[in-house]
């Protein structure tokens, strides 16, 4: 994850207390998502950002998962993710992002 | 008047050092994880010159081998032999890092770059012999400066050094002794930039068949920015470039757009023809030392070679409608806009489907489509995956939800109207533009009829907005030209016809109202 957003997640989690935020994730790929995740629950796996050993075990879902689709206005979800459903490996995006939560997400 | 591609240059400089010294991956982990175990694997992962060259990717972004070729070699590329090892293509040529130490100093017009004498003596013949260099640039070249002294410079004044095989041959020094903007850091950027971006230029130009002095504008479209404190990014590469390229008659300007500023350059230099504003227009970029190495952690990691090893650079020279070269579609824009969102439905909306709505096309009446070509040997360890084939999948979903290809159709899209990604991840190199001197190639040959070149960048980088941006363009093959002189008699014929059939009309129409 991009150093400056390691940098922006740490601080809403200092502001707003860990417990208050869910991260959405868009990423294209099951791998990255999952590293993503990684960074905010774990900390960073790659030692370079902020999150470097910062455990926030935030709340973390891609946009794909069918906990958040729940979530949306079905219109505006069709108008703005359907296509990204087509083309993404769903199914391989919520089994790295399970796998994320199950071992690092503190707030179940 | 239309716009043509009148030819292309593409050029690859292979800079290993750089990787090492100025890549912005690996000088961070000096600063936060100096003594890391990566710091230490990756000189071990480094490719010599001739593995540079014998690579797929490389081979085919100078026009020796075709995208369509590299589709055929099954991935990964980085452990294949290819048929052809050459450093000269038909679009350019692959220079080796002491080559372009040495076009560096030649494009230095303030002193600041200073090369070891025995090295410039060394390598000076080798650059002679290079078939883009002439004798102005030679001339460049100076006898170089004693190796204490450059030793000096690094260790007591802030000068970068340049290495070889990781021996000091050279630095860039300071251009100011606290302006940041002039730092040595930043003056070895900008004209690692400016010397890709000349040599890119001689390609292009040669490759055109035109003589240098047509030359009316050049518009750089890289993503660095030179200027002083006063004026970051006061300009202007595109103009510096053009001298040192020996363009008597041209001025310049630089456009900036992150990955999205080639495409709207090439849209720019269209316009700037068609209007007759200018004849004949070149958009150039050079490369960026800053991303070398880029994605060196997960190369190393999984045992690669660090295959961000080479600068990038295009020309591509368009001019007056010669009635043979393919021509820019101008009709025929997308554009991303303020409004338009960041969802990458909303994204493909304005920048694929909107123009196609406007002419009455389908998605599928773009025969190829040339988005992000990121080289997927790159990017796939890396895990981003193979950008080109999720444009294509994002195109082709597109296409099912317009209800213009079956859902069973998905998969075979991007074979059809894609292309393999063969462009090394240099930002603004891989955008669209690649594709261009193989589309032209390919219309000359009767063998493709319309390409859509799509640019995307990525705003948000620079802290000034949160909005993406994008604009996409069509190169038409040529039908001939278009025909200035006025009317002809058939036209005159149809046009007081019709005149007489309306006028009937309307002398009936009145006569039922009477």
């Amino acid at each position: 994850m991009d150093l400056e957003n390691q940098k922006r997640v740490k601080e809403f989690a200092e502001k707003y207390g860990p417990e208050n935020v869910v991260v959405l994730l868009g990423a294209a790929e099951g791998e990255a998502a999952g590293l993503a995740a990684e960074t905010v629950t774990n900390g960073d796996p790659t030692y370079a950002g902020p999150l470097t050993g910062v455990q926030l075990g935030l709340r973390v879902y891609h946009v794909c998962e069918p906990e958040i689709k729940a979530e949306f206005d079905p219109a505006v979800y069709e108008e703005q993710i359907s296509m990204m459903e087509m083309v993404l490996d769903v199914d391989d995006i919520v089994s790295e992002m399970s796998s994320v939560r199950d071992q690092y997400c503190k707030f179940k | 008047m239309k716009s043509v591609i009148k030819g292309t240059g593409y050029i690859l400089v292979h800079t290993p050092d750089m990787v090492l010294h100025n890549g912005t991956t690996q000088t961070t982990e000096r600063v936060v994880n100096p003594d890391g175990e990566y710091l230490k694997e990756l000189p071990s992962h480094i490719r010599t010159f001739e593995q540079a060259l014998n690579y797929y990717p490389n081979q085919v972004y100078i026009g020796n081998l075709t995208p369509e070729d590299l589709a055929a070699v099954p991935q990964p590329w980085h452990d294949k032999d290819c048929p052809v090892k050459d450093r000269c293509g038909k679009y350019g040529q692959i220079m080796p890092q002491e080559e372009f130490l040495l076009l560096m100093q030649a494009c230095d017009v303030f002193e600041l770059v200073e090369l070891d004498r025995e090295f410039v003596a060394k390598y000076k013949p080798q650059l002679a012999a290079n078939p883009l260099m002439d004798e102005t640039i030679l001339a460049r070249v100076n006898e170089g400066s004693d190796i204490a002294e450059i030793t000096r410079f690094v260790n007591d004044e802030h000068s970068e050094g340049l290495y070889d095989h990781d021996v000091l041959v050279g630095c860039v020094k300071r251009a100011h002794d606290i302006d940041v903007n002039l730092s040595a850091h930043v003056m070895l950027e900008n004209i690692a930039s400016k010397a890709s971006s000349v040599l890119a230029l001689l390609a292009g130009v040669k490759n055109a068949g035109i003589d240098k002095a047509d030359v009316e504008y050049v518009i750089d479209c890289a993503e660095e920015a030179c200027g002083d404190m006063n004026q970051r990014g006061g300009g202007n590469f595109a103009k510096s470039a053009a001298e040192i390229a020996g363009l008597p008659n041209a001025t310049g300007s630089d456009a900036r757009g992150f990955c999205a500023a080639p495409a709207h350059a090439m849209i720019e230099a269209a316009s700037l023809v068609a209007s007759g504003a200018y004849k004949t227009v070149v958009v150039t970029a050079g490369g960026c030392t800053a991303k070398l190495g880029m994605n060196g952690k997960d190369h190393v990691k999984k045992g690669l070679p660090i295959l961000e090893d080479m600068l990038g650079g295009f020309a591509i020279v368009v001019s007056q409608d010669d009635g043979v070269n393919p021509f820019i579609n101008l009709s025929m824009l997308g554009r991303h806009t303020v409004g338009t969102g960041s969802a990458p439905q909303a994204v493909i909306g304005s920048l694929v489907c909107d123009p196609l709505d406007r002419a009455g096309l389908k998605i599928t009446d773009i025969d190829k489509y040339s988005p992000e070509m990121q080289n997927p040997d790159i990017t796939k360890p890396a895990g981003a995956g193979d950008v080109p084939l999720a444009n294509y999948k994002m195109i082709a979903a597109m296409a099912v939800k317009r209800g213009e290809i079956d859902r069973a159709a998905l998969a075979e899209f991007p074979v059809k109207h894609g292309l393999t990604g063969w462009a090394p991840t240099q930002g603004h190199i891989p955008s669209g533009v690649p594709a261009i001197g193989f589309a032209r190639d390919a219309m000359l040959e009767n063998k493709l009829g319309r390409i859509m070149i799509i640019g995307k960048g990525s705003l948000f980088l620079g802290r000034m907005t949160n909005l993406f941006d994008g604009v996409s363009f069509v190169i038409e093959k040529n039908a001939g030209k278009d025909d200035d002189s006025g009317v002809s008699e058939e036209q005159v014929k149809g046009m007081i016809a019709k005149a007489m059939k309306d006028f009937a009309a309307t002398l009936m129409a009145q006569a039922d109202a009477e």
